[in-house]
């Protein structure tokens, strides 16, 4: 399933600029960034249920799905928001207008025991600063802990949302700078070091399921936990997609290419975000 | 018993350098008045503890109050960094900062041990992550009864819990609502306490889903209208998050912080 690597690095494309959308051979379609691809593939992956929402890209994409395709998934923020239903993604995890919307406002220590903590949350939706091969995330430190080149914020709910939601959706920009070999730090445990180590380590959740980015979408290999490139948005080449990767990514052998954004979705990210379209 | 007193004679009162102290509100009801009052009075050597340190601890490790700091999430909440925290921590500025992190479901449960007299708190949580490598405060225990292994984490009592209520009665009796976070957690683990809220009133009026701490679970009350800007109050402001924006331009740079800090806090009286 794996293809030979390119040597030849391509210029990483800046995200937020222009994807094409010329393979999606609708004349006259809506141009869209490699931003709004990103987040309109990780909404479409939120089919109901609830979900155990990050804060920035996650909450785009979580009140998108919310908005579209999916009325009834319940947005769980770790304020203690239960059923959150806010206008417009808000700035932090705690803006009033979660706890005016919510089903219900509990303690974080309720959010997180009675509810994170015994597998009652179906998706756990994080964002990363550092990915690697098996899908561990770092948003702890780059370089080393104790001299850092740069201090992150750190863990927040991160490592128990990653062990504990049925499974996990990550959605992060991708670069060799963010899909490195190792991470720097295992702030929350995707795989671990391969096979077996979630179960070893009592992780009762599945871990990331999908690993959505600006370029495509990976996913893990059922057997290896490696993660694999299996879908490429339009008019990105796997070439690319593997000059963004600081492993030697391998490839599904039935790559398929995501479908662009619909008007429909389109309008409904850009009325979440206040961009004109 | 609580005794109704002033911001300014409540933190001389409570806060001592050295001291541990926790200053608690997730997002909602952040104690911005009594952290700058702690500022003001130039307390030294704190270990600060509070799961998102916000800008408020961006301010007093700034301004050279933290020895050391206690927290799970470091950040300004959807706009970046915290400059100053991480200038003291990759820069030691103004001085060394000490740092002891945690998850949240880690800090949350550390409270909870405290609040209720146990030494520890269990949970499942940090395991195959690298936090516990760098604390001994994060440790692997065996379940006595079915043998598997979790996680402990030791209770967090600080020496002075600061939490901010909408309201209080003339008693001391607090009331608060909305996103209420940890804060009736730290208030009843710390050895002292204090609640700054936005009104005193004759009564408190019943209110569904609010958290009530009666006044003899509290040493301090202080009436600080808008004490929680940029946080906010919920029925009494909402959060500036304009100012949240703006204040990674003032804390990026050293002199435009201090500049701010004398212009904003340090100049300032403390309210009523």
């Amino acid at each position: 399933m794996t293809v030979p690597r390119s040597d030849s690095p391509l210029p990483a494309v800046p995200s937020g600029s222009p994807a094409s959308a010329a393979s999606s051979g609708a004349p006259g379609a809506d141009p869209y960034t490699a931003d709004e691809m990103m987040t309109v593939a990780a909404a479409r992956r939120l089919r109901g249920g609830s979900c155990f929402v990050g804060i920035g890209l996650p909450s785009v994409a979580a009140n998108l799905a919310r908005r579209t395709h999916a009325p009834d998934l319940v947005l769980i923020y770790e304020s203690g928001t239960i059923g959150a239903k806010p206008e417009r993604p808000p700035l932090s995890i705690g803006d009033g207008e979660l706890a005016e919307t919510a089903d219900a406002v509990v303690s974080v220590p309720e959010i997180f025991n009675y509810w994170l903590q015994p597998g009652r949350i179906g998706v756990g939706f994080l964002g990363a600063a550092q990915i690697d091969r098996f899908a561990n995330i770092n948003t702890t430190v780059i370089g080393t802990y104790d001299d850092p080149k740069v201090r992150l914020p750190g863990a927040g709910g991160a490592p128990e949302i990653a062990a504990s939601c049925r499974e996990v959706t990550v959605i992060v920009r991708q670069s060799p700078r963010t899909f490195v070999e190792r991470v720097d730090f295992v702030t929350s445990v995707g795989f671990g070091s391969g096979p077996g180590d979630r179960e070893r380590l009592g992780l009762r959740g599945s871990g990331p399921r999908t690993v959505i980015t600006d370029l495509g979408v990976l996913e893990p290999d059922p057997v290896t936990c490696e993660l694999v490139l299996t879908h490429l948005h339009p008019g990105v080449t796997v070439d690319r997609v593997r000059a963004a990767t600081g492993w030697d990514l391998a490839v599904a052998a039935d790559l398929r290419e995501t479908e662009p954004p619909g008007p429909r979705e389109l309008a409904a990210l850009r009325a979440l975000t206040g961009r004109q379209g | 018993m609580a005794t109704v007193v002033p911001l300014a004679e409540a933190v001389g009162n409570l806060v001592r350098d050295g001291d541990s102290v926790a200053l608690e509100g997730f997002t909602h009801l952040i104690p911005y008045a009594a952290g700058h009052e702690i500022i003001r009075q130039g307390r030294r050597d704190l270990v600060l503890i509070r799961m998102t340190p916000d800008l408020i601890y961006d301010q007093l490790i700034g301004m050279g109050c933290a020895r050391r700091l206690v927290f799970s999430w470091g950040g300004n909440p959807g706009v970046g960094s915290l400059h100053r925290f991480r200038d003291a921590v990759q820069n030691h500025w103004p001085a060394p900062l000490e740092i002891e992190e945690h998850s949240h479901a880690g800090i949350a449960n550390a409270y909870v041990a405290g609040a209720s007299g146990l030494p520890f708190a269990v949970l499942r949580g940090y395991r195959g992550t690298d936090l516990p490598s760098r604390t001994p405060n994060i440790k692997p225990i065996t379940c006595p009864f079915t043998g598997e292994e979790l996680t402990a984490v030791p209770a967090i009592n600080p020496d002075v819990a600061i939490v901010h209520a909408q309201r209080a009665d003339r008693h001391g009796n607090v009331q608060l609502w909305g996103i209420t976070g940890v804060q009736k957690e730290a208030v009843l683990a710390a050895r002292r306490s204090l609640v700054t809220v936005e009104e005193i009133v004759e009564e408190l009026q019943p209110r569904p889903g609010a958290v009530v701490l009666p006044e003899w679970a509290i040493t301090h009350v202080s009436e600080a209208p808008g004490g929680s800007h940029p946080s906010y109050s919920a029925g009494y402001s909402v959060r500036d998050n304009g100012f949240y924006r703006a204040w990674d331009g003032i804390a990026r740079d050293r002199d435009t912080f201090l500049a701010w800090m004398d212009e904003n806090v340090l100049t300032r009286k403390a309210g009523r």
